[in-house]
């Protein structure tokens, strides 16, 4: 499991606009390196984020190599109601990660 | 005639040390670095350091070793008691008789008290340990090197500063004492001060140790860097926290 | 990148306009540049990003990434950090919801740091 540091304001008023913002680690390692034989270093990076509020999509990100090391996103929601922001990662490979935060929206 | 010698020697002397910066135009690399990198380090929950300060935070509670002790265990809160370590490394250790900085400290506390194997320069592991343990210092002053054990290695390391080397023929001086502030392709030189370490340096994409950084200025001027762990790479973090002596922690820094 | 960007829009006209791309000019590390892309949108259900796409020149792809967004998102704005292979032109375009395509632009200079690992 891959450090995370995320940052949902744990409440808000409803209908107020919130920043989120995610870090996750990860060496994104763009398959064009080369090591020190001269081969290349595979692939492997994080390639969709997916973030759900009580069960619905607010954001979608489809990353490349040109994303640096330890992604990190940052976006904006409407806090509607109170629940749960959960956080998902996939590499290249099909693994995930998922995160989950609370959030009270009075 | 003798009058005239010693006011020749002395003006020698006084140029020498005419390019040490003084303690009022001291500032961090943190003052040299992008709004962008700034707000990066600003920002606990958007700096990339703290990914590893938090892995250190979950190691510091690991059993580890044939002692099956975590750090925990004898150190408790490291909040507490790790509260101006940071400051005040590297330090002289008796028994070993030299200078130790905080990576090797926490390796002699794996190897003795855990009997655990040491952990790797640079590994994650140490990293992360080591970024912990200097986070609860952030904020406070550097300490000024009071113990005169100290004195014979503080001396080394500023001939090693002063001194010119590698190909390019450079003196760490000469850039970070008398040409911090100007540009060196497209970054600004800082004066080259240790308070951050270990930090996270954008060139890296990772955390790492001041020893690493040092390796890279070392690569920099074409000079055959000093091997992790050497006396002469202890001598001079040593020489450079107390070249920065007073000035805040800033664990873990953001760098270009 | 042109062709990237074909790939996106089609034939359909893409307006210069209303995308902010924010970046520094001259970049302090090209390995990881913090940048942040934001539209000026209502983010209504009538009228709204339905998403945001980054496309650059020199990297040896020229997708870097490609953000989806609904009207729950309040605004339509991202950060992230990104590596630049070289001094190049970067480019964002945002599709909104009626189908149309607006677009920013910046160019940013890369140099290597002076002080590397090898």
């Amino acid at each position: 499991m891959a450090r995370v540091l995320l940052n949902v304001p744990p409440r808000a008023q409803r209908g107020e606009i919130v920043e989120i913002k995610t870090l996750i680690a990860h060496p994104m390692e763009t398959g064009y390196r080369l090591d020190n034989t001269g081969g290349s270093i595979p692939r492997d990076i994080i390639s969709l984020f997916v973030c759900t509020y009580n069960g619905e999509e607010i954001f979608r990100a489809e990353l490349f190599p040109a994303i640096a090391a330890n992604p990190f996103l940052a976006f904006f929601t409407t806090a509607t109601e109170s629940g749960e922001i959960v956080f998902t990662w996939t590499n290249d490979h099909g693994q995930t990660q998922t995160e989950t935060r609370p959030i009270t929206v009075e | 005639m003798k009058l005239l010698l010693a006011g020749v020697v002395s003006l020698i002397a006084t140029a020498t040390c005419a390019a040490e910066i003084t303690p009022e135009a001291r500032r961090s690399g943190y003052d040299f670095a992008a709004a962008a990198t700034r707000a990066m380090q600003d920002d606990d929950t958007a700096n990339p350091g703290m990914l590893w300060v938090l892995q250190g935070e979950t190691l510091w509670g690991t059993k580890a070793g044939a002692a099956e002790q975590s750090c925990a265990d004898c150190h408790g809160d490291a909040r507490s008691s790790m509260k101006g370590v940071a400051a005040r490394y590297p330090a002289f250790d008796l028994a070993l008789a030299r200078p130790l900085d905080l990576e090797q400290r926490i390796n002699q506390c794996r190897t003795a008290h855990q009997r655990a194997e040491a952990l790797v320069w640079e590994s994650a592991d140490l990293s992360a340990l080591t970024a912990f343990v200097a986070h609860q210092s952030r904020g406070l002053p550097i300490a000024a090197r009071s113990d005169p054990e100290l004195g014979p290695a503080i001396d080394l390391g500023r001939s090693l500063f002063q001194r010119r080397e590698g190909q390019l023929n450079l003196s760490c001086s000469q850039c970070h004492d008398d040409n911090w502030g100007k540009r060196l392709a497209g970054n600004v030189i800082p004066q080259g001060h240790p308070t951050g370490f270990p930090l996270y340096r954008l060139e890296w994409q990772s955390l790492g140790s001041l020893q690493r950084r040092l390796r890279n200025c070392m690569n920099g001027v074409r000079a055959e860097p000093f091997e992790y762990g050497a006396p002469k790479a202890v001598a001079l973090e040593l020489f450079l926290m107390e070249r920065a002596r007073g000035m805040p922690i800033e664990t873990p820094a953001v760098r270009p | 990148m042109a062709e990237a960007i074909r790939a996106l829009v089609a034939e359909a006209p893409l307006f210069h306009g209303r995308v902010k791309l924010e970046l520094p000019s001259i970049v302090e590390n090209g390995n990881t540049v913090p940048l942040t892309v934001s539209v000026d949108s209502p983010m209504t259900e009538a009228d709204h990003v339905a998403s945001i796409h980054l496309f650059n020149q020199k990297n040896p792809q020229p997708v870097i990434a490609a953000f989806y967004f609904g009207p729950r998102a309040g605004k339509a704005r991202v950060s992230t950090r990104v590596r630049l292979a070289d001094s190049q032109r970067l480019v964002a375009v945002a599709k909104l919801n009626d189908g149309s395509f607006w677009s920013d632009s910046a160019d940013v200079i890369v140099t290597l740091a002076a002080c590397t690992e090898q």
